[in-house]
């Protein structure tokens, strides 16, 4: 080993207070998350396949399942219909388990480091939660691109709104994610009992997989109280180039309301989760 | 550099039960000292240990580390001190040197300067040759010393480290304390490590100062030298040859300095005696006049599970087989 290192003192710029150095943090622990990505992209083509593949397989049963109907359910051409529905799905899945991640620190005891280090922690949760932007980007993006030559009409505009919508709805499912791994961190079971159980029922009654028109009257009573109903509705009208539709309005009140519940409780369970 | 003064930590683990892990602690810790807190698990002293890293509040008493209060300026205290945990600081799905830059930027250093940095580390706690793996295909050795590493990027006056060298095999232990010593001999200011530790000969070789803990409290607090001979003193044993004249021995021993605690085996007789390597040639020679037959004669050294036992009743190991309901350490860490 070396001996003859000198180390001068490293005079450690005094932390700047209030926004400048949240924005700082968040960005430091941003591209911190993203470093494996970036150097391991394997993981996330492999993520990409997923929902190509339920693309391939559910799409034409969907079609088939809804006979004569599926004019009136989903419109003239089920793609329109299913490829927002899949992006919202692969958001929601990439973005309910991201609080694993946050488990797995909690047991290395990186997160523990991070915690004694001058970050602040709001930036430890929103770094993290503005993290998952990037591959649910890359993943829309290559849905599209595949989609296009099977009759998926772009509407780029639209679109590039839709994506923006789901990225705000993704950084308040995200930020609950980790609250939930924080809430569970001394029984880390309950994190896939809990996620599993929220999420099938809220996919289920917000019309994604399925139209819930030919559904009973109680379901789409319920589909009402659901957030992501108004999400789904408003992917469609955007994905059909109506960014001014009162569909896409509903779809950021319930998206802007996500990312401002999950924030909120978000960085209330960060600044516990030393205890 | 550590100043507390009555810190107390209770823990509720539900309605009628409340732990009360660390339970009025003073300590001073002045500038450049290395000392070791050394006690069973569930003593308090990793409880003790979260308190001045700021990551949990005391319950009641104050705490000043490097000059500023842990719970209103905890910010402050954070940006000084270096700590490394008892799990790993570096991610495991990090590569080694994206972690030291990333620890670099966080302590402020511009990406040049927390490149450099990196590589200084890397350097100097021998870890090029896995600067570009992932953290998680390192071994136990190798992934502590780059906890150690990401502990002292900002080159901290303080450092904290909790069982660095728990799981370690006693090679990598030695390995891990060459470094350690090595960063604090080269540090510009005398660097101030606190650590904790159950390995007795861990806290006895490195540390000037050994505070042991037991039951949240500090129970002795001196340089290990002066702990083992005021608390537990030398050990002398004597062998005749043959049990007869063995209380003329005893009462011998019983009068050189320090002389107590002088238990008959046989025709063996030991004692505790304040200077071991000097009282026993004199000994030997007091049995001579007396006309004994010394056949056998040897010092024990005390070692601080000696002062444990002679501070508690019962030996380290003893205690830790006995508590361990009462591990204070949180879940989370």
């Amino acid at each position: 080993m070396s001996a003859t290192t000198t180390i001068a003192p490293t005079v450690a710029a005094p932390p700047v207070g209030g926004l400048r150095k949240l924005v700082r943090d968040t960005h430091l622990v941003m591209t911190r998350e993203l470093r494996p990505v970036l150097r391991d992209p394997f993981s996330v083509i492999f993520g990409m396949i997923q929902p190509l593949v339920f693309l391939a397989l559910f799409g034409p049963l969907l079609v088939g399942s809804l006979g004569g109907q599926a004019q009136n359910t989903v419109g003239e051409s089920v793609w329109q219909w299913f490829v927002p529905s899949i992006l919202v799905m692969t958001a929601l899945f990439g973005t309910t388990t991201v609080g694993a991640n946050l488990l797995f620190e909690f047991q290395t005891g990186a997160h523990e480091r991070m915690l004694v280090t001058p970050l602040s922690r709001p930036s430890l949760l929103i770094g993290r939660a503005l993290k998952e932007m990037a591959p649910l980007a890359a993943q829309a993006v290559i849905i599209v691109a595949v989609m296009i030559p099977f009759g998926f009409t772009l509407y780029p505009i639209g679109a590039l709104v839709g994506f923006a919508l789901l990225a705000v709805f993704g950084v308040g499912v995200g930020s609950l994610s980790y609250s939930l791994a924080i809430a569970v961190r001394k029984q880390e079971w309950m994190f896939w009992a809990v996620q599993q159980t929220v999420i099938f029922p809220l996919m289920i009654l917000s019309g994604m997989l399925l139209p819930l028109e030919t559904g009973p009257g109680w379901m789409q009573v319920a589909a009402k109280f659901n957030p992501l109903t108004y999400l789904v509705n408003a992917e469609r009208a955007l994905f059909a180039g109506d960014v001014g539709s009162t569909a896409a309005a509903w779809g950021w009140v319930a998206a802007l309301g996500t990312v401002a519940v999950g924030l909120v409780v978000g960085i209330r369970s960060m600044r516990r989760s030393a205890g | 550099m550590i100043r507390t003064r009555d810190l107390t930590k209770d823990f509720v683990v539900n309605r009628s039960k409340t732990v009360q892990a660390v339970r009025g602690i003073s300590l001073d810790v002045e500038d450049g000292e290395l000392i070791a807190v050394l006690g069973p698990n569930g003593a308090g002293k990793t409880t003790t240990m979260r308190m001045l890293t700021t990551l949990i509040e005391p319950t009641s008493g104050s705490a000043t580390v490097a000059g500023h209060d842990v719970v209103t300026e905890s910010a402050r205290v954070r940006s000084l001190i270096g700590y490394v945990g008892q799990g790993n600081g570096a991610g495991h799905m990090q590569r080694a040197v994206d972690e030291l830059y990333s620890q670099g930027l966080i302590y402020g250093l511009d990406r040049r300067a927390a490149r450099r940095r990196a590589g200084e580390l890397i350097e100097a706690l021998d870890l090029t040759a896995l600067a570009t793996r992932k953290v998680s295909s390192l071994s136990g050795g190798q992934r502590r010393r780059l906890d150690v590493a990401m502990g002292l990027v900002h080159n901290p006056s303080l450092l904290f480290l909790d069982e660095p060298s728990t799981g370690l095999d006693p090679h990598n232990r030695a390995n891990l304390w060459d470094h350690i010593l090595q960063m604090r001999q080269h540090a510009a200011v005398p660097m101030t490590i606190m650590l904790t530790t159950h390995y007795l000969d861990e806290a006895d070789s490195m540390a000037g100062r050994v505070v042991v803990v037991d039951n949240g409290q500090v129970i002795a607090d001196d340089t290990a030298e002066a702990l083992k001979a005021d608390l537990a003193g030398d050990r002398v044993e004597v062998g005749l040859d043959g049990p007869a004249r063995v209380a003329d021995l005893a009462a011998l021993i019983a009068r050189l300095p320090g002389g107590r605690d002088v238990v008959i085996d046989g025709a063996t007789v030991t004692g505790r005696v304040a200077d071991g390597p000097r009282a026993l040639p004199e000994l030997v020679r007091a049995a001579d006049r007396a006309d004994l037959v010394v056949t056998s004669a040897q010092v024990f050294r005390p070692t601080l599970d000696d002062v444990f036992l002679s501070l508690t009743g019962r030996s380290l190991r003893e205690a830790e087989n006995g508590r361990s309901t009462d591990e204070t350490r949180s879940p989370a860490a």
